[in-house]
Order: C-alpha cells, then structure tokens, then sequence
C-alpha cells in the first residue's frame, strides 16, 4: 500500500449520456495542498461530489487511508475526517455563529436523550469542551467578536471563513475545499492563502482544493493536478504545471 | 379599474354556478324517483346576495389592498415586557402560572374543568406535532394514528390484561413510538408534499385498521368500560372495586364525583407539564440544534456526518411518543373509545393548532390550542358554520400574521467571551 492519504483511481461518472469525469485519478499525500484545477464544466465539483459521497461513481475506486469509501453514505465519510465545503457557501443561515460550529460536533456531543435532559455532569463536560473548541477556532478565523450573530447576518468573506472552521472543529484528516476563494476581494483571498497553509502546518492536515484564482493554486500548493473535459490532463507540481502546453492550450485555447 | 372588471364578471360568473349547484338546486325523493327542485326566493337572494359581494370585492381590489397596507400590521412584541424584565421574572412567573393551574379547578364549575382537561390533551397533541412539523420540518397529516395507538394501547392492555393507567401510560408513548419509528424509516427519505400524503395515508389505515378488526377492537362500536386513573391505588369511584380502597373513604370526606374530575385535570397538567420540560430540554440539546440545521440544510449536514434520516427519525418518534401519552390519557378521560374519535379531520386541527401558533414555537401552540378547543364551546349557537368559522379565521391568520400568534423565538446558546 501507497502513503497517499487519499487514493483515487480510475474514477469515472457518468449522467445518463453525459460523461462528467473520465478516468481520473489523485494521490494526496499527507501535510499536502492539492489543487484541483481545469476550465469551467471539467468536472471538478463532480469529483469532489464523488469523493465526499453524494455521487455514487459508476466506476473506479476511492481509498481513504487505504480504506475504499466510494459506496459510503456521504455523513459516514465526514465521520471518517473528510469534510469539505462547498462552491456556494451552506451555512445554517438562522442559527448563530456558535451554533453553527456546534451542529458540526454533533458526534462529539453527547447526544443520549437522558443524559441531555437530566444535564449529566458527562453532558456538560462534552459541551463544554465543545463550545471551547468552537471559541478556539473562532479565534484562528478571527470570527470570535461575531460568535453570538446569526450567520446569515456575517459577510460574504466571514461566511467563507465561517464554513472553514466549521469544517476544522470536526478534526478532519482531509480538508475538501471547493471554490474557497470565489467571491472574496484580493485582500481577503491573502488572508485566506495564509489560513489555509497554517492549517496544513500547524494542524497536519491534507487539503485538497478546487480554485480558479491561479495566483492563489500556484502561490500554496504542493501538488496540481488538471482536469480538462472530465479527463486528466496533467499532474504534477506548480511550476511543471506552469509549464505545460496542454495545460496553456486547454486554458487559453488552440492559437 | 376597466381592466378589473372582466377578471371580478368571471368570478361572479364563477361563485353563481358554484352557489347554484350546491344550495340553488336540490334533489327531492318522489316515490321512487327522484326530482330537482328550486330553492325558495330567499334562498336566491343570498346567492344574489353573494354573488354582487364576491364581483364588488374582485372590483375593488386594488383599492381595498391599498387600504390593507395603510392598516398598521399587527405587532404584539410591543405589549410585551422587555425581555431582561422577563428573564429576571420567569422563575416567578412560572411558580404562579403553575400554581395557578393547580388552585384553579376547586374554585369554577365541573364543565369548566372538564374543558380545561380536554384543552389540555390538545395542548400536548399541539407540542408532540409542534416537533415533527415545526422543529423538524416534516409534514405529518396523519399524527392522530399515533393519538390512536396510544388510546388503544391503554384501551386494550386495561381491557385483556387489567393494567392500570399509570403503567399503561409509559407503555402507550413506547408503542406510539415504534409505529412512528416503523412508520418514518421507510417514508422519511420522501419529502414535503410525497411525505405528507404517506401520512396522511397512514392515519387512514390505522383508523380504518381499527374499525374493521371487530375481534380485537371491537370495531366501530369501540371499547367502553375503561378505568380512570388512580391516585396510588386510590380509586375514583363511588364504590371500590375489590381488592381496593376509593378516595373518599380514605380520607373520610362525602363522595363527589367532582374529586374525580379535578384529578383526572390534575394528571393532564401534570403530563402537560413535564411535556413542555421535556421538549424544552430537547430544544437546546445537540438533538434540537441538529434538526434546526436539518431543516436549513440537509447537505450541509450530510457533509457534517449528521444522518439525516437517524435525526428526522427522531423527530418523528419523540412527536408520536408524546401522541400515545395524550391517547392513552384520553381513553382513561372518555372511558370509551372509537376510531370515530381519530378521524382526518382530528389531524387537521392539531396541525391548525401548531401553525396558527406559530411552527416550533411553543407558547404560541399552548395559546393555539386553548383558542381552538374553547371558541367553539363559546360559539355552541353557531355549531352548523364551525368549519365556516374555522376556515375564516385561518384564511384572517394567514393575511393578518402569516408566521403564527407568536413566532418562534429559538433559545440561542450564548458564547461568553471573558
């Protein structure tokens, strides 16, 4: 067996008569930025949708730590530490910010019926701990003055931040970004490149990232690999990407 | 206003054949035969009547929307004391409430007692929906079957094993809860307008199960002769059944059958309130923040690891749990059961309780249902126009305040920042 993290191979989609994705395959390491890029419609939300269980592929396998997922219900594989985010941002717009992060740590709550209504001291324990891991991953969004609002009511840039720490409370071994930085103006889309990189140094974390910015995907990551018209086109790291014909032509079109 | 006037001809046009059909003409038995007769004159005049009304208003639309607007929209939060005042005062306000709920029946008459008791079933069918519909967000048509499967439980185990309320009572709420539970695991995938049918569905076959198997529940004739609660042993009665001891004589006071009226409201406060704690609890528990976010979005919580059908499940389950109390409370009430007593038409004022009260809140369910189970005992003379009456003042509600009397107002956890 491989030391990838995350192992795909062979994945193939189909819809009806549509051929969304085509024989792709991915090797995330761990303490790895990935990025996932190609034009629109090449397929990159569908293999991220195959990969966090809400697609069913119709072909190739999907190995999280050497475990095959890809017939998995989607909240089993978040429980197994893939979590993602996604391209428009799901918060749960009517509840708080707190809230929000302790939704996510639904599995780490004690949620027996009886220990929550007669307020166990086991009860209180985890929900402390709960709503302190929430404060602590406010903090390293820097949402924590705006903890008791409704989600609905933050800003685009702090919605995005929100979904991120959402994702982090449930300790998650591999971090699904999809789109992180669509919407954000320049200045926010630097203090999330410098966010997403702490996260893989300070909380050994993969991250495996669809973005359009190319400054950001060529700025953090590890490893790109390209997907042009549900195919594989390239795979590689930054700089051999940046170098690559097929990949310019499939961006920029046949000269 | 020339434009209004084909859109309000082809209504009138519309409410005169409708009135016609329905009360205009009528069929008479003649011998064998039968004839259609004419309505009176006077008849006719209402339909005139109603007729020049609904083309008046169709004309007058527009004027009459923006006279709508000028009218100040009701806003009750004013009336309220603020909300620090409030908080500072609750642990009072509800010692007095519930003392007062307590003092209450020994000072007004029998009927008046009685009527709070049945109001009071109607308040913990409002808050056992109230968590399907208005925590959960899933449409239950059919939550009288599970009202059903409570009555019955109790009906049955009294009647072929002799088992008294108070161990009935647990019994009913776990049978109702795994029909619920039986019920919800295959239907739950389904959503919205698909689940409520399926429900509604369910209530049917439940109902009609009951009429139809005589030789267990003795079809629509129903079960008669079920015991009243005791008070640890202590029976109701005027005589005491063997083996045990009545109330009066214990205390050596005259028998009234008055004793047994204000007991049996007594145990429904008593259900009522440990309802309100129970549900109250569940509201800031993770279960209760899961299906908040459940209703918000269902792939978010699925990205989450939230299984979505384990929690709407639950809902399911606590709210049919809490349907089979108040069933079984009711037949230990009535005494006797039918499955006339969980008709759709039972569903549909439960389900009017919870959103004329406002969905997921639940002091605007208790209000809720006290008005739906007391304005028609108020208004016994206007019997016939009940549904009339009913349908008007939901049609009010839905213009006047669309999210309810008293809108949902969930207890946020607060972060404390030190």
């Amino acid at each position: 067996m491989s030391d990838n993290l995350l192992d795909v191979s062979n994945l193939v989609m189909r819809f009806g008569g549509l051929l969304a994705v085509d024989g792709v395959n991915l090797q995330v390491k761990p303490r790895q930025i990935h990025s996932v890029i190609g034009p629109n419609g090449a397929g990159k939300t569908t293999v991220f949708n195959c990969i966090s269980g809400f697609y069913t592929p119709t072909d190739g396998t999907i190995r999280y730590r050497g475990k095959a997922i890809h017939r998995m219900s989607g909240h089993r594989i978040s429980l197994l530490g893939l979590v993602r985010t996604f391209q428009h941002v799901r918060l749960f717009a009517s509840m708080t910010v707190i809230e929000n992060l302790l939704v996510a740590q639904h599995r780490h709550l004690n949620t027996n019926y009886f220990a929550g209504l007669l307020k166990t001291p086991s009860y209180r324990r985890r929900q402390r701990e709960a709503m302190d891991r929430a404060a602590h991953w406010l903090q390293q969004v820097d949402l924590l003055d705006f903890a008791n609002r409704e989600a609905g009511n933050l800003s685009y840039g702090q919605q995005r931040r929100l979904e991120i720490a959402r994702c982090m409370v449930t300790e998650p071994g591999l971090l699904m970004l999809d789109e992180p930085a669509a919407g954000l103006n320049p200045r926010e889309t630097a203090e999330l490149d410098q966010l997403i990189m702490r996260l893989r140094d300070e909380q050994d974390i993969a991250v495996l990232l669809i973005e359009h910015d190319m400054g950001l995907v060529m700025g953090i990551s590890d490893h790109i690999t390209v997907i042009n018209q549900g195919a594989p086109l390239a795979d590689g790291p930054p700089d051999q990407i940046r170098a690559n014909p097929a990949v310019i032509k499939a961006y920029l079109g046949e000269s | 206003m020339h434009r209004a006037i084909f859109p309000a001809l082809f209504a009138a046009g519309v409410t005169f054949l409708l009135t016609c059909l329905v009360v205009g003409i009528r069929l008479e038995q003649e011998g064998a035969s039968l004839t259609v007769v004419g309505a009176d004159a006077e008849t006719w005049g209402w339909i005139a009547f109603a007729v020049i009304g609904v083309f008046l208003v169709q004309l007058l639309q527009q004027p009459l929307q923006r006279l709508r607007q000028r009218l100040p929209t009701a806003d009750i939060t004013g009336l309220l004391p603020n909300e620090m005042l409030l908080h500072r005062l609750k642990p009072w306000l509800i010692a007095l409430v519930v003392s007062g709920l307590l003092v209450w029946p020994f000072m007004v008459s029998r009927g008046a007692v009685d009527l709070a008791t049945l109001t009071l079933i109607y308040v913990m069918l409002g808050l056992g929906l109230n968590i399907v519909v208005g925590f959960a967000g899933l449409l239950d048509l059919g939550y009288v079957a599970f009202y059903a499967v409570g009555a019955y439980t109790y009906a049955l185990l009294s009647e072929y094993y002799g088992l008294s309320f108070w161990m009935s009572l647990p019994l009913a709420g776990l049978l109702a809860a795994v029909f619920g539970c039986l019920l919800g695991f295959p239907v739950l995938r389904l959503r919205g307008d698909y689940l409520a049918i399926v429900t509604l569905g369910f209530g049917e076959i439940i109902r009609i199960l009951l009429n139809n198997w005589t030789s267990l529940t003795g079809g629509p004739n129903g079960i008669g002769g079920i015991d009243k609660p005791s008070l640890f042993g202590l029976e109701f009665s005027r005589r005491a059944s063997e083996g045990s001891q009545t109330f009066h004589e214990f205390f050596d006071i005259d028998y009234s059958s008055g004793h047994k009226v204000i007991f049996l409201y007594l145990v429904a406060v008593l259900l009522v309130l440990l309802t309100i704690y129970i549900i109250n609890r569940i509201q800031r528990m993770p279960l209760g923040r899961a299906w908040e976010a459940l209703r918000e979005d269902e792939i978010a919580c699925r990205s989450l690891g939230l299984n979505p059908t384990v929690i709407k499940l639950s809902a399911f389950t606590l709210g049919a749990s809490f349907a089979g109390f108040a069933g079984c409370f009711f037949a230990a009430r009535q005494g006797f059961i039918s499955p006339e007593s969980f008709t759709f038409i039972e569903s549909a004022i439960i389900l009017a309780i919870v959103v004329l009260g406002g969905m997921g809140s639940q002091m605007g369910v208790i209000c809720a249902a006290i008005a739906m189970t007391i304005l028609p005992e108020l208004a016994r003379e206007f019997q016939e126009y009940r549904m009339l009456m009913f349908g008007g003042v939901m049609v009010l509600m839905m213009l006047w305040r669309p999210q309810g009397l008293l809108p949902m107002k969930r207890p946020h956890l607060e972060l404390k920042t030190s």
